[in-house]
């Protein structure tokens, strides 16, 4: 790439027309391409969540018959899942970022790279391409052998799922190599910024994990296609196998989705209180930590179905270990705030946000760990809720996070921190309206994927789909000053935050080389205080 | 959902509905204990972090880089007391579920049995001791335990009583167990809580808590002593022929039973007959052998193995239905 012609130009304006894009292999330019390509699977499977809350106003049928409700919110859930949320943070913002972060001219496969793009374009077309095959209902999660008896587009939908995990895989080996071999003069381990240890951690579950869901998908595939009987009772399988093999991914993949955000969320709150992480070494290595017992506690999705006690035991306790990696974050990004000067800019609204409403989906957590409340609480509306607190309140709002605070380094243009702002505090507020009344839902007892209910939840259903209109209209205004800024935004300057990491040591936007000499590291990520004396 | 049972929303507490079982109390107790214990860390932890916030604004000149003091960015001390206090804490938490879900896994040797049976979208229960039948009710002695024995004849399904605090997935070729002992008379809720399809929010049903005497009195009441035409009507809603065949001739996933007894039926594979006893014996007994016109082939389970006056009856019941 050394020599291209472009090296020192711009990334934005290296090359023109639409070739230059779709054959670039600038870590820069996939990284855009997939953020375009998630915000729209985002913005798919936020309609769908619209309809989908809509439909529940009342127990009887407004929009949708029960099959097409059952469509809905499968598609809503895979859509949301598997096109958005899996490659949400390390595809879009962590192709972007990390070889800048550390200090590299790309990433260390960038063929591989493109090749991984094309190949969750491949994957969302074959399901979204089930939708004109009769479109799924089985929900996300496939459960056999409602999966393979069910008379609706299963086989696409799993073909999709199968080609999307070998995007996964290519995007996370290539991180992997990329930490391992990129890393500039100086750049030790322990100077990395802790972005690139949630990155690293993520992209080990990524190559480990989704082998799995592959083969389970496969299995699937040929199960409906040839009767080979590994699931399907009728022909001799077991159902049961299918949820442990789902799981064994599935978990870990939440983790793929948690990670990230984490990752996210500590670069955000060191460069707004402009001081070094607490904890810098806990830190990192609870990443790992959490990397690692990720794999080990997918048996709390199968407390009530009949799997042993002394499993369902040694699942409850590796569960509870899990949550300490994760209370030990929390409270580090919390002490990080002590001595710092903190900016209320945007990103660090979403912060903000995001620790309460990571919060209250790690305490949720708990009720759900513990095996007697989880007898009464599992498939109700109360998993719906921790899980959205979890997959929106954590990822999302992270992901929103890292939006606005690696924006005008992607673009080089601001956007209008004001509308910013209420955008923010708006998508809080319907949030917590959204979610919160789930948890009550569901701890009453309203059960998980009902089209109609019991008239006597109206009421709560109601308010929380009032909560899902406010999230609808703070997405637009999203929509409306993030199309401002591109087109009208003030330019914006090289370090638009102060931040002492390496990725706004170049210009905004970069250059197609990212830096114009590497640099060399020869000190901690977060060195504020050297930095304020430098400057003078 | 036309069944009066017990209100899930207005009984109980702000969180919880009312409890009527021996598993009651413990449950709840641990829901508010990780509740309470949930509420006093995010007070602590919202409340620190507001204080930072205040103290550390930009505008307040508070900063390390304000007062030049060395960043305070590491203490094992408070670290590992961080790591091990919520460690002490979740354990505690973890050995109480593990013990109030022991107290749901060890059954009582001297409990009553029922077979559960799940199939889309529909529970049947079989009181094993007098072979007595009911789709319509789970119907049980108060403060007696009961031993459900479950499984499904289709795909998975999940049978949840929200007022007992117990839940148990009901899987095809396997049986799961729940046991319980409900200690107050009354009616409450029965509903599926794993996705079975399109009519998974439909799959309701009661649970009747009755005396011990009334109990006596159900339980014995078997199908021998119903006329044809009563065991008929019980059994289209029991055996769940009620979700996919109306009685008034509206048009649902099967065809309607309204007129149906000696009607010319016109089949997918163009052959045709008309409807008579043994037509509709064969359409209980082998489905999926002709599919009517304009319906969905594979769309019902066999029903091979109910009992000759049980069918007999269903076939009594279609005739009346003109």
């Amino acid at each position: 790439m050394s020599e291209s012609k472009y090296a020192n130009t711009n990334y934005l304006k290296a090359g023109k027309g639409l070739k230059s894009w779709l054959f670039t292999l600038d870590h820069k330019r996939i990284g855009i391409m997939y953020l375009i390509a998630i915000l729209a699977s985002f913005a798919l499977g936020g309609i769908l969540a619209l309809l989908v809350r809509y439909e529940l106003m009342s127990p009887n049928q407004l929009i949708m018959t029960k099959e097409q409700y059952n469509k809905a919110f499968t598609l809503h859930g895979a859509v949301m899942v598997f096109l958005f949320i899996i490659p949400s943070i390390p595809a879009a913002i962590g192709n972007f970022v990390i070889p800048l972060m550390l200090g590299a001219k790309d990433v260390a496969l960038p063929r591989l790279n493109l090749a991984s793009f094309y190949f969750w374009v491949a994957g969302a077309a074959l399901c979204l391409g089930s939708i004109v095959f009769g479109a799924v209902d089985t929900g996300w999660t496939f459960y056999t052998p409602y999966s393979t008896t069910t008379d609706t587009g299963v086989i696409g939908m799993a073909l999709g799922v199968f080609v999307l995990g070998f995007s996964s895989i290519f995007t996370g080996l290539n991180f992997i190599v990329t930490i391992h071999k990129m890393r500039p003069k100086g750049m030790t381990w322990f100077r990395m910024p802790l972005f690139l240890w949630g990155m690293y951690s993520t992209s080990i579950i990524q190559v480990l994990a989704t082998p799995v869901i592959g083969i389970t998908v496969l299995l699937l595939i040929l199960e409906r296609v040839i009767g080979i009987g590994i699931f399907d009772p009728a022909l001799g399988g077991d159902p049961v196998l299918f949820q442990h093999f789902f799981w064994f991914y599935s978990h870990p993949a939440v983790y793929i989705m948690i990670l990230p955000a984490m990752a996210v969320i500590s670069e955000v709150v060191t460069t707004h209180c402009k001081r070094s992480i607490f904890g810098y070494v806990f830190m990192a290595y609870s990443s790992l930590a959490i990397a690692v017992i990720s794999f080990l506690v997918w048996g709390h999705h199968m407390f009530v179905n009949g799997q042993s006690d002394f499993a369902a035991m040694l699942f409850s306790f590796l569960t509870f270990l899990v949550a300490i990696p994760s209370g030990i974050k929390v409270f580090n990004w919390v002490a990080t705030m002590y001595q710092g000067k903190i900016a209320l800019t945007t990103p660090f609204l979403y912060f903000l946000s995001f620790l309460g409403l990571f919060l209250v989906g790690g305490f949720t957590g708990i009720f759900l760990g513990a095996l007697a409340t989880d007898v009464h609480l599992h498939d109700t509306y109360f998993v719906v809720a921790h899980f959205h607190y979890v997959m929106m309140g954590g990822t999302v709002i992270a992901f929103l996070a890292a939006l606005h605070h690696w924006w005008p380094k992607m673009f080089g243009k601001m956007y209008n921190a004001f509308w910013a702002k209420l955008s923010c505090l708006m998508i809080f507020v319907g949030f917590n309206i959204t979610f919160f009344t789930q948890f009550v839902l569901g701890s009453k007892g309203m059960p998980r994927r009902y089209a109609s209910y019991y008239e006597e939840f109206q009421t709560l259903h109601q308010i929380s789909t009032f909560g899902s209109w406010v999230l609808g209209a703070a997405f637009i205004i999203m929509g409306i000053y993030f199309v401002h800024s591109l087109v009208k935004g003030k330019d914006a300057s090289e370090n638009p935050w102060g931040s002492s990491t390496l990725e706004w040591q170049t210009a905004s936007p970069p250059i197609q080389q990212n830096f114009v000499t590497i640099p060399v590291v020869d000190g901690g990520p977060y060195d504020y205080a050297k930095r304020a004396k430098k400057n003078g | 959902m036309n069944e009066k049972v017990l209100s899930l929303t207005k009984s109980g507490t702000y969180w919880l509905p009312e409890s009527i079982s021996n598993f009651g109390q413990d449950v709840d107790s641990l829901f508010y204990f990780i509740l309470w214990c949930s509420v006093a860390f995010f007070v602590g932890i919202v409340g620190v972090s507001i204080y930072f916030l205040v103290h550390y604004h930009q505008s307040k000149k508070n900063s390390h880089l304000d007062t030049n003091e060395k960043e305070f960015s590491h203490n094992n001390a408070i670290e590992i007391t961080w790591t091990v206090l919520p460690l002490i804490l979740v354990m505690v938490i973890f050995v109480w579920g593990y013990k109030g879900y022991l107290n749901m896994a060890v059954i009582p040797e001297n409990g009553i049995d029922v077979r559960v049976n799940g199939r889309k979208w529909v529970w049947n229960y079989t009181h094993t001791r007098t072979g007595k039948t009911d789709g319509a009710a789970l119907v049980v002695p108060v403060n007696y335990p009961i031993k459900l024995t479950m499984s499904s004849v289709d795909v998975l399904h999940s049978f949840f009583l929200p007022n007992l605090r117990i839940k148990r997935d009901v899987i095809p070729n396997r049986y799961t167990i729940l046991w319980f002992e409900a200690n107050k008379i009354g009616s409450y809720p029965i509903l599926c809580t794993e996705y079975c399809g399109t009519e998974h929010s439909n799959m309701l049903s009661v649970l009747k808590v009755v005396s011990m005497e009334d109990y006596q009195v159900y339980a014995n009441s078997t199908d021998e002593n119903m006329t044809p035409l009563e065991l008929g009507k019980k059994y289209y809603k029991g055996l769940g022929c009620s979700a996919c065949h109306s009685i008034d001739g509206s048009d649902m996933i099967g065809p309607t039973w309204k007129g149906l007894y000696g009607k010319l039926r016109e089949f997918s594979d163009g052959t045709s007959t008309i409807a008579d006893e043994n037509y509709i014996r064969e359409s209980i007994i082998y489905p999926n052998k002709r599919i009517v016109k304009g319906y969905p082939a594979g769309a019902m389970n066999s029903y091979k193995g109910q009992k000759d006056i049980v069918i007999d009856g269903i076939i009594e019941y279609i005739k009346t239905l003109k």
